[in-house]
């Protein structure tokens, strides 16, 4: 059975897929058509129910809903994909090297991810918050400095496994240098091993951009956020409670789906992991 | 670390306009304008006799506001942990027993739901259940432990119950998940065949033999967990307006006391070092074999 059908029969990759799908297509529509400007302030229609011309109704600033949530999607994206390639970049180059030369650089960049481990995503963004001013940027920069050590401990545990194989030692043996068996060899055989961490990691990181963004500290006005969206919700609890439900739905759906495909590329990658569980 | 960052607490402290002159006096009145391994060694000294230093923005120690701040974070994430592994393992140790069933199923659909969830989104919709329809608690605030405060050790702790229970549900999603799959795995052992077949109870087998084994794994991620209960904190003391170290913290931001969030976060990671240690203590009482493998 081909990649694909096995794919097309995990029940929780193809709903998890299905969801991340939706969700990336919402964003990129975002671009060319929202039902309403996402930023336009029109007081007079504030706090509409939903109808047929508002679907979800409208903020305290009479701005859609729905568009809010559209363009709000992108910027979640954003954070995510950023987030996770500052993880990606620089936490794989450190796992690889520390791997490859083992010794003292490999005890300094484990010590090195013990120390930044201390300091969960939140406290990191709420100290660069503290010194840089809240903003995009240092979320994006905080979520992504949290990534660096988990995807460096991850690669070089993953590493130092394939530098014990036959084949590496076969390399070895034809003369090939740490660098080109790095990159031949182990890279492609911790390739689905990190694919599978990045989208758990995605998703961590929209959470906690989510979360900077209703403390204020994430996206800043006036680009919409899922999280501030749901601060502002809070405030307006009693007038419109259900200001404080969709943003939060979208947050769920969206990290549910990228869960349930990290599950399932799991299952997809390494079938012996689905026999175990 | 902070220290090989570019920019200055004394100028973020006293804005863009502030003057040059300014900018040096309080630098210099920070000790900012000395080596950073001086001020560390005398960090860890004032550390020591806890006395780091006074407050810019309180002009107060720095120890007293955050030891004011404690009696309402400490309990309520005390509170939170004693729910999630009330939680967790009541539903993990379930679901566990009805391997591949419809209770095990639910569960862990349940709990996948749960991790998705934001705590304090969790939090929100509580609060617009049990405080906006159903009028049961309060939605926010803090009254006192002591009735001189106006609250009292029932009023207190009633506050605490929303926030302890928005940080517990989606915590003990991943902990029960985490405790389904280390009972499972623990049943399938040899020592748990031998048990059953000396004709102990389900009872005993499942406290003396499963559970005891199983929580090894369990105690591993409850550890990891309590980073993540710490931040939560922070997020859900905005949600419910708690006067605990999540609301020094954004009170400090927005005042600017960059020495006073830098210590916050210091306690705080400390906090999360000290669980990790004691977590690794705990490995040894729990399973003596980790003790004599490690000696």
């Amino acid at each position: 059975m081909t990649f694909a059908q096995r794919a097309l029969r995990h029940k929780s990759f193809v709903v998890g897929g299905v969801l991340v799908a939706l969700l990336l297509l919402v964003a990129l529509l975002s671009f060319v058509w929202t039902p309403h400007p996402a930023t336009e302030i029109d007081v007079p229609n504030k706090l509409k129910p939903p109808s047929a011309t508002y679907w979800l109704g409208t903020d305290s600033l009479g701005r859609d809903i729905v568009s809010l949530l559209i363009v709000g999607a992108r910027y979640s994206i954003a954070v995510g994909l950023i987030a996770v390639g500052i993880g990606i970049t620089v936490g794989v180059a450190l796992g690889l090297l520390a791997a490859a030369r083992r010794g003292w650089f490999e005890e300094l960049v484990m010590r090195f991810s013990d120390l930044t481990l201390a300091f969960p995503a939140l406290l990191t963004a709420i100290m660069l918050t503290a010194i840089y001013g809240p903003g995009l940027v240092t979320s994006i920069v905080a979520i992504g400095i949290f990534n660096i050590p988990e995807f460096a401990r991850i690669t070089r545990a993953s590493a130092n496994a394939v530098w014990t194989r036959e084949f590496v030692l076969a390399a070895r043996a034809c003369g090939k240098g740490r660098a080109r068996i790095t990159f031949e060899h182990v890279l492609p055989n911790i390739a689905s091993v990190l694919i599978v961490q990045a989208t758990i990691r995605f998703a961590i990181a929209i959470l906690a951009e989510a979360a900077l963004s209703y403390l204020g500290l994430g996206t800043q006005p006036p680009m919409p956020s899922w999280g501030r969206m749901l601060n502002e919700g809070q405030s307006m609890m009693y007038q419109a409670p259900l200001l404080a439900v969709w943003p939060g739905l979208a947050i769920v759906l969206t990290v549910l789906g990228l869960n349930l495909m990290g599950d399932g590329l799991r299952d997809l990658l390494d079938p012996r992991l689905a026999r175990q569980r | 670390m902070l220290d090989l960052l570019p920019g200055n607490a004394a100028e973020v402290m006293l804005g863009e306009s502030a003057t040059r002159e300014a900018v040096a006096a309080l630098t210099h009145k920070l000790g900012l304008d000395r080596p950073a391994w001086e001020r560390y060694t005398h960090w860890m000294a004032g550390l020591a006799t806890l006395d780091v230093g006074d407050s810019y923005s309180y002009n107060a120690p720095i120890t007293q506001l955050i030891a004011e701040r404690l009696v309402v974070t400490v309990p309520l994430a005390l509170m939170a942990m004693a729910l999630t592994t009330g939680l967790a393992l009541t539903l993990g140790v379930y679901a566990a027993s009805r391997h591949n069933r419809f209770g095990d199923v639910g569960v862990m659909a349940a709990s996948q739901i749960g991790i998705a969830i934001p705590n304090f989104w969790f939090a929100i919709l509580l609060v617009l259940l049990f405080a906006v329809q159903l009028g049961w608690f309060s939605a926010g605030g803090f009254p006192g432990w002591t009735e001189a405060d106006g609250g009292g050790l029932w009023a207190g702790l009633a506050a605490l119950v929303l926030p302890a229970v928005s940080l517990a549900v989606v915590q003990a999603a991943i902990l029960a998940r985490i405790t389904r799959s280390a009972v499972l795995d623990v049943q399938r052992e040899d020592f748990v065949r031998t048990a059953r077949a000396k004709g102990l109870s389900q009872r005993a087998v499942l406290w003396r033999h499963v559970l005891r084994n199983a929580f090894v794994p369990v105690l591993t991620v409850m550890g990891l967990q309590f980073a993540t209960l710490v931040t939560g904190t922070i997020v859900v003391e905005q949600v419910f307006s708690l006067p605990g170290l999540g609301r020094l913290i954004f009170q400090a931001i927005s005042n600017r006391d960059v020495v006073l969030v830098q210590n916050i976060v210091m306690l705080l990671a400390a906090v999360v070092i000290a669980i990790n240690f004691v977590v690794d203590v705990l490995y040894a009482v729990i399973d003596p074999r980790l003790k004599v493998h490690a000696a």
